[in-house]
């Protein structure tokens, strides 16, 4: 399958080896994997402020670089969700370009039905559902829910448990908020920092080496405060996790 | 950047203890909510059928309420109707006034809050005296309730022994809850007994029947009404629904998810006065026609204040609802700001939130609350002045790829300036507890060109 490669504005930017090992990760499945490099950010950092106009200049400039895609991958679940769900509204012309963007795992278990990649980690990994992700994409299943039976594991549980040496586990709360929030982070610091601090704790009371989470956002927030506050487990990306040990 | 709840350090709750009992007590709720509902299979359908229901009421408004006025008067009661919280206030102190009343007492009543009722009526010389326990702890600290549901949840144990000590004389050192609630029950029994007048809110309204829903743990509000020859019920117009079986339905949603119970303790509806008394509802709008009238926020008036959404917001939970500064906190407090308030608060309060979602997914009539609050964030709340010049100079760098691959140059080299301390840093705000990560050099965009055309 031909897919192009979303790498969001801060991915690019802070945090590139998540986009290589999206990249590997992609080709390693089969797929021809293109990259435009007109592309630079979904827009939910206007969008989320109320600055629609701007938001919506991005969401066309989305759309020039994405509208003949077969598929667009993303590593970052609220980019998609923001994407998927809230494009149609800043410009109805875009749905086409919005309906075929997916977050890397779920590209690779409902697009693709794969789950078994050959990736090692040898690691004992924490887990952090990253809201949008969990709650817009559907990504895991929020705790707020109630299921008549109890469903399948979510996606990106699905994908760890295949990974080869891995030992995943869940903090307590399993789906409270990071305390990330794009503004709210610098509009509400003290609060964010709090938040972020509790879910580190959790964390790293789970006794794991590593966070990971379908967010590098979230990831990036809670090792800037681990780097404050000096501890807690190492945040890498689940693209990172699934490259790892790749044979080809 | 604004920064609310974090300036008003005061209100904001402190870092340490009281906010690690304060976490762990209101997530609690949360938790007993998740059990309560895990035993009902068809909960989910229950919150469309709720949700409908509200909906329904909502795009009709103006009949039930109408019906209800009818039916209610039908009983014997006397319905005012208020357009906002001076005139509630007033049309209350105008009927204790011509009956003599100088002694009250007050079960909670969220809307009473909202309008100022308590101190309005001090200035005018009439004794107020809350009866619910929570409300009673927060009436003696001279506050706010932080919590729709438990409004002294803020408040230690500890705390309220003391409080309990200044203010009823109780022996110093007191923190036994079960000893403190028996204390308050010894000083609220002979003001209930000396009250002229009863106060309560109202749950719900049935249109069908023209009686009022009072729901409390405590007993507190039937004793209010049921002592003193005079009941005053006050309700936002927002709290009328059409049948008993509608009540049935909405019923089985409160109580589980504001505490986990199945059903309140007590839950009385009342019909007419009692045999020798009076009963008087004043309807009270301030503000709710607006939202009413808009169809992005229309929703919100369907709220039931089970408290719900406060219980699971990690903002709320780290924050206190002293910080929100309003009679109502949280999610749906931030909702409601910017319709029922103006000033700071309605344009800054749409933003005490990272959009989690947890909100709009315990709320038993599934108002969208995190969506709402996108909507004010573009609406009311939107960005002015050099904040929404900051986001036109963003946009147009990231609208050009190559203006934005500069930019991405340029960050690169002040990175170690913005990692460190100094005034006047930009990402100081970012480093409120926080470090910078560390830059990684190249972009993506960079790597994969170099990593193509060492492939070709």
């Amino acid at each position: 399958m031909d897919v192009a490669l979303f790498i969001p504005c801060y991915v690019d930017q802070l945090a590139p080896s998540v986009g290589l090992a999206t990249l590997r990760v992609l080709e390693h499945v089969g797929c021809r994997v293109h990259y435009d490099p007109r592309q630079t950010c979904c827009g939910q950092p206007f969008l989320n402020v109320g600055a629609t106009r701007e938001a919506a200049r991005l969401a066309r400039l989305y759309g020039a670089c994405f509208e003949k895609a077969e598929a667009v991958v993303c590593p970052s679940a609220s980019c998609v969700s923001t994407v998927r769900q809230r494009y149609a509204e800043l410009d109805p012309g875009l749905e086409s370009a919005c309906a075929r963007t997916f977050e890397l795992g779920e590209f690779l278990v409902r697009e693709l039905g794969r789950t078994e990649l050959g990736s090692c980690f040898p690691h004992r990994v924490a887990l952090l559902q990253s809201c949008h992700g969990l709650r817009e994409l559907g990504l895991g299943h929020p705790s707020e829910r109630v299921y008549a039976t109890a469903p399948e594991p979510g996606v990106t549980e699905s994908l760890l448990r295949a990974v080869e040496g891995l030992e995943l586990a869940w903090p307590e709360r399993p789906d409270e908020c990071c305390g990330f929030g794009g503004a709210f982070s610098v509009k509400f610091p003290e609060l964010s920092v709090r938040m972020g601090r509790d879910r580190l704790r959790a964390l790293a009371a789970t006794g794991a080496e590593y966070v990971t989470g379908s967010d590098m956002s979230c990831l990036l927030h809670l090792g800037s405060v681990a780097r404050r506050e000096g501890f807690g487990p190492r945040p890498i990306h689940l693209a990172e996790i699934l490259a790892s040990g790749l044979e080809t | 950047m604004s920064a609310l709840l974090d300036s008003r350090a005061a209100r904001l709750l402190p870092d340490g203890e009281a906010l690690v009992r304060h976490d762990a007590a209101v997530f609690d709720l949360r938790r007993r909510r998740d059990a309560a509902v895990a035993a009902l299979p068809d909960f989910e359908a229950l919150r469309a059928h709720a949700e409908a229901i509200k909906a329904h009421t909502l795009d009709h408004l103006d009949t039930y309420l109408e019906r209800f006025e009818s039916q209610a008067s039908a009983a014997g009661a006397r319905v005012h109707w208020a357009e906002d919280g001076v005139a509630h206030n007033r049309i209350v102190h105008e009927l204790l006034e011509a009956r003599g009343v100088r002694r009250v007492v007050k079960s909670k009543s969220m809307l009473t809050e909202e309008c100022g009722l308590n101190p309005y009526l001090e200035a005018q010389g009439v004794e107020v005296v809350d009866t619910d326990l929570g409300e009673r702890i927060v009436q003696l600290g001279g506050e706010l309730p932080s919590h729709i549901v438990v409004p002294a949840v803020h408040r230690s144990r500890q705390e309220i022994g003391t409080l309990f000590h200044t203010h009823m004389g109780i022996p110093s050192g007191e923190s036994d809850p079960v000893r403190l609630t028996e204390h308050a029950r010894r000083d609220l029994r002979p003001r209930f007994l000396a009250a002229e007048a009863g106060i309560t809110g109202v749950n719900f309204a049935i249109a069908e029947t023209g009686s009022i829903v009072v729901c409390t743990n405590e007993g507190n509000a039937d004793l209010g009404m049921g002592l003193p020859p005079l009941h005053i019920a006050c309700m936002g117009i927002e709290k009328v629904i059409p049948t008993l079986a509608d009540l049935a339905t909405l019923l089985r949603l409160l109580a589980r998810s504001a505490t986990g119970q199945p059903i309140t303790a007590y839950t009385s509806l009342v019909t007419g006065p009692r045999r020798g008394g009076e009963l008087h509802i004043v309807i009270v709008d301030n503000g709710r026609s607006r939202l009413l009238a808009s169809s992005a926020h229309r929703q919100a008036l369907a709220c039931i204040r089970c408290g719900a959404c406060l219980n699971t917001c990690p903002v709320y939970r780290r924050a206190g609802g002293h910080a929100y500064g309003l009679a109502v906190a949280g999610p749906i407090g931030s909702v409601l700001a910017p319709a029922l308030q103006s000033g700071d608060a309605a344009r800054e309060l749409p933003f005490a939130s990272t959009l989690c979602g947890s909100c709009s997914a315990v709320c038993p009539v599934r108002i969208d609350l995190h969506d709402q609050l996108l909507v004010w964030r573009r609406t009311r709340a939107r960005p002015r002045g050099i904040e929404s010049g900051l986001y036109r100079l963003a946009a147009a760098v990231l609208a050009r790829p190559a203006l934005f691959r500069g930019a991405g140059r340029l960050l690169r080299i002040v990175w170690p300036l913005l990692s460190r301390h100094w005034l006047g840093n930009p990402a100081r705000a970012w480093r409120v507890g926080r470090e910078l990560p560390e830059h990684p050099g190249a972009s993506f965009a960079a790597r994969y060109r170099r990593l193509r055309e060492a492939k070709r």
